[in-house]
């Protein structure tokens, strides 16, 4: 293995969110098969694409995200080929002039951080979804037209683990920016993988191989690893990478020849006649630029820099955007950082972990979250209090704040434990009696004290304002 | 009545003298009558449609080309691969022309997915020129240029990608106008070359024309090479003076050495028309193009409009709609949808379009032909700062007989029958109006001017069409 480093890029389709599709009116959404749809989507002949805005606006954002030069006009290609799923005949892509072009996007390997480059990225249109069964096949428009972006990296990523690495970054700019669900399981996510083998004194690239289509992280890092193994042990042997696309099979943890290089297709780009350039204005970059929404690395750095939150538990809040979002949901009410980092790191994900449940799935709110929390750092709750009340709270899926009242807070106030001691001594004045003919009744009326307040009351301050009230007797 | 001008049947409707169901009824009846004689038809329809609007063109009969989208009425393109085929949507000139209120009356028959300009390859048969069946009608609107000139309808819309409105339009006698690239909106026009396609009109009056285009003209959200609306009306530029106003002919393209006494009539007829200009107070003067530039006219419209043609028709596999034939598996189904759908001719630009677009063909013929279609346009450009319009023989020949085999190599075919590509190439407004007659059979004159200058083209037309006096010819055949 050693023998050979892998050098893997990666072309990243993902589905961006938007109200109609790139290219047309219909709708970008779920439904029924084949509902969303217009004739622009099925290439009814005479029809005529329209570039979708916001598409354009959320493509410049991860163009952005990823360190990319900006080009001054925006243009779209053609890339010819026959397919059912391709209802013109052609897709609308960016071939020459994409939206973003030389980014980079940093990434964290065991603690040592390693740039990946990426060689474009570009606004296209999805194809339709086909099903192919035993003798007829199935085809739902519905996706044909959806607003696609496709990411590519240059040949500069030397693992599976990198490569997983660098997808989890990259989704979380999409999920960050709010451009797409990201979802790899529903398909929002696919990703095309070539990976070739070099030796540590070569110059040039080995041959690479194209896996296309892969829908979900966990087969990329299987598929790359399969295929660096078959081609290393034909390297061992003294045999030759031919250029080719396979599939992975994920019955049989192998990659499978799918196609050679000869059967390659000629895409026949030109530019899309239909669609005149655009202008991108410095004034609608500018304005792009201003509302970018803080990204994972910055909101990591912010958490240790400006809360004090350690690397670690910064890291883990950061790295799924929607519990970020709750903490910082919960700290606007001007709730302690710090402590609320700690509650979620050291209590609630356990608690979601444990009973495999996502902060999606937590129904308090971020208001009532951090009341508690404040309860705590004003001292009024215990630490331990806090988190009967979360785990009460989400076991019934009750309000915590109803419940912080029915268990009540503990009793620390010294002048209103002085008033229940006094109302003790009044109601018990045979203990008193006692105590004044010298019989040491303090732990009797601890005991009294607790019933009465059903133990919430602070047993340190209790005592002294106890001892207080006895020497007046 | 329908082979009236506008003005003059509106003026019958305005006195209750006529009907917009008498006009659409006889509209039907002559269009049924010279059928099977000139063929211009591939619908008739037999229900008017509801009336909208109010408008010039209110009440006022006309016919579409057969590859302009209209929902719920059949539209082919005059190809096999879609003779079944009723689209669910409406192009916009087609909306507009509706909600003007004016009547269609059917769907006229073109040269199979408007590529050619002889009338004779439309899948329901061939087109004959109603001044002499024996001849063509010029295609590619063949069915909307001879149902004008024999008086079926006042105007018909059509579409131009190289001359396919101008060209018959001289061969039959009537007014065809390309206006400005994204004058009119090309939603809903079944693309051959989308970088030089355009929906045009044909009538038999430069005004008849102002009147439809001041209708379709106008932007279209749907069509993102539509321009931006202008704020004013054709009509209203119709009898400016032309006084002053300079045009400039092609040196080359009339210096050349023929045998065909035909092109020397036509050229004879073209000095007179020029002769008219200058009664008009226009200048007309001789420019030396650039042979180098002329010659490549013709190439380079070849490769460029193959290239796009192979894209724009690669749609058409019967899978999502069209005429669909069954096989072994999904692209067995497009190969043989493909296969017996499209004629040979079809076939063959095809393959020539793919081949150009090919990755190792592609710098030397795609992209050089775009940088050769720079190089003329700019040539025009220049022209065009010195002078208003460009003036020509719409045509190298009369309508050619069925028999006739034309030398597509020939100096007069390459240069003469080639210039109204120019037009194409750059966008630019053109209008060719009839002239006279050589041998019988109309000829025609050809204004192109300035793109985002419409008004003035149809001026200048206007004017000289007043002194021509061939306005409002109709070859009556009853």
């Amino acid at each position: 293995m050693s023998k050979y480093i892998p050098v893997i890029g990666l072309e990243v389709h993902c589905e961006l969110k938007s109200n109609s599709k790139n290219f047309s009116s219909a709708s970008n959404g779920e439904g029924e098969v084949n509902t969303n749809l217009s004739v622009v989507d099925i290439g009814y002949p005479g029809i005529l694409p329209v570039v979708n805005k916001e598409a354009v606006r959320k493509s410049l954002m991860v163009a952005l995200a990823l360190n990319c030069e900006i080009p001054e006009k925006l243009s779209f290609d053609r890339k010819n080929y026959y397919y059912p799923d391709l209802p013109k005949g052609y897709q609308i892509t960016q071939f020459g002039n994409p939206i973003g072009i030389n980014g980079y996007v940093m990434i964290d390997v065991d603690g040592v951080e390693k740039k990946i480059s990426i060689h474009d990225t570009h606004l296209e249109e999805d194809t339709a979804n086909m099903e192919h069964l035993s003798n007829y096949s199935l085809i739902d428009y519905n996706r044909a037209g959806r607003p696609l972006l496709e990411t590519v990296t240059e040949p500069c990523i030397n693992s599976s683990k990198e490569a997983i690495l660098y997808l989890e970054a990259l989704r979380n700019i999409f999920l960050y920016l709010d451009v797409s669900d990201a979802r790899a399981d529903m398909g929002q996510i696919r990703v095309d993988v070539n990976v070739s083998l070099k030796r540590p004194e070569d110059k040039e690239l080995g041959t690479r191989v194209e896996m296309k289509n892969i829908n979900s992280f966990t087969t990329v890092k299987e598929a790359i690893e399969a295929e660096i193994k078959r081609q290393t042990e034909i390297l061992e042997s003294d045999g030759v990478i031919e250029q080719e696309t396979r599939r992975y099979d994920e019955v049989n943890k192998c990659t499978k020849f799918l196609r050679g290089k000869v059967d390659a297709i000629d895409y026949k780009y030109y530019r899309e006649p239909n669609l005149p350039e655009i202008k991108l204005t410095d004034n609608f970059v500018d304005s792009i630029k201003k509302n970018m929404p803080i990204l994972e690395y910055e909101r990591k750095k912010r958490y240790i820099n400006e809360y004090g939150i350690s690397n670690i538990d910064a890291g883990t809040l950061t790295k799924d955007k929607k519990l970020s979002d709750y903490f910082e949901d919960i700290i606007i009410n001007d709730v302690n950082p710090k402590e609320t980092a700690n509650v979620i790191v050291g209590f609630l994900l356990g608690y979601l972990n444990k009973n495999n449940m996502h902060i999606e799935n937590v129904e308090i709110l971020p208001k009532d979250f951090g009341e508690i929390i404040k309860m705590m750092t004003d001292g009024k709750i215990s630490n331990k209090q806090v988190k009967d009340i979360f785990t009460k709270s989400l076991n019934e899926k009750k309000n915590p704040l109803v419940i912080a009242k029915e268990m009540g807070s503990q009793i620390s106030d010294k002048e209103e434990i002085r008033k229940i001691v006094i109302e003790v001594f009044k109601d018990n004045p045979k203990v008193v009696e006692d105590y004044k003919n010298g019989k040491n009744v303090t732990g009797f009326i601890m005991g009294l004290l607790m019933k009465k307040t059903s133990g919430k009351i602070n047993p340190g301050v209790t005592n002294m304002v106890l001892r207080e009230e006895l020497e007046k007797l | 009545m329908t082979d009236k001008l506008i003005d003059e049947i509106r003026d019958k409707m305005a006195k209750n003298e006529v009907t917009s169901d008498m006009l659409f009824d006889e509209a039907v009846s002559l269009g049924n009558k010279y059928q099977s004689d000139y063929n211009s038809f591939v619908t008739i329809l037999e229900k008017k449609e509801e009336e909208e609007g109010n408008s010039k063109l209110s009440g006022i009969p006309y016919v579409l080309k057969d590859n302009i989208s209209t929902k719920g009425i059949l539209t082919t393109a005059s190809s096999n691969i879609l003779k079944d085929y009723i689209p669910l949507y409406d192009a916009t000139v087609y909306e507009k022309l509706k909600k003007a209120g004016a009547v269609l009356v059917g769907k006229t028959v073109l040269d199979e997915l408007a590529m050619g300009g002889t009338g004779t390859t439309g899948h329901t048969g061939i087109v004959r020129n109603p001044w002499d069946k024996n001849r063509m009608a010029g295609g590619s609107s063949s069915g909307s240029v001879s149902s004008v000139a024999l008086g079926i309808v006042p105007f018909a819309i059509g579409s131009d990608t190289g001359d396919s409105i101008r060209k018959p339009a001289s061969y039959c006698g009537v007014v065809g106008y390309k206006p400005t690239y994204g004058r009119v909106s090309r939603y809903g026009l079944f693309a051959f070359t989308s970088s030089l396609d355009h929906v045009g009109v044909i009538a038999r009056s430069v005004r008849d024309v102002s009147y439809v285009m001041d209708v379709i003209k106008g932007h279209d959200e749907k069509d993102m090479t539509s321009l931006p609306d202008e704020d004013i009306k054709y009509e209203d530029y119709l009898e400016n003076s032309v006084k002053g106003k300079k045009l400039f002919y092609i040196n080359e393209a009339l210096n050349i050495k023929t045998d065909n006494d035909n092109l020397k009539e036509i050229i004879k007829n073209f000095e007179n028309t020029i002769d008219k200009c200058r009664e008009l107070g226009m200048e007309v003067e001789k420019v030396d193009f650039g042979m180098d530039l002329l010659e490549a006219i013709y190439p380079v419209y070849n490769v460029i409009s193959c290239a796009e043609a192979t894209s724009n028709n690669s749609n058409l596999t019967g899978i999502p709609f069209g005429s669909r034939v069954e096989g072994k598996n999904v692209n067995d189904i497009m190969m043989k949808t493909r296969t017996e759908g499209f004629s040979e001719l079809i076939k063959r630009r095809f393959v020539i379009g793919s081949y150009v677009l090919q990755k190792e063909n592609q710098e030397k013929l795609f992209l050089n032909a775009s940088r050769a279609r720079r190089l003329i346009v700019d040539r025009m450009n220049e022209l065009f700062k010195k002078y208003d319009g460009l003036i020509m023989p719409a045509t190298e020949d009369i309508a050619p007989l069925f028999d006739k085999a034309s030398d597509k190599l020939s100096d007069e075919y390459l240069i003469l029958g080639n210039h109204l590509v120019l037009a194409n190439f750059g966008g630019f407004p053109s209008i060719t109006i009839p002239s006279g007659f050589v041998k019988d059979m109309p000829v025609g004159v050809n204004i192109t001017g300035r793109a985002k200058e419409d008004y003035l083209v149809l001026n200048i037309a206007n004017k000289l069409e007043g002194t021509l006096g061939y306005k409002g010819q109709v070859k009556n055949n009853e």
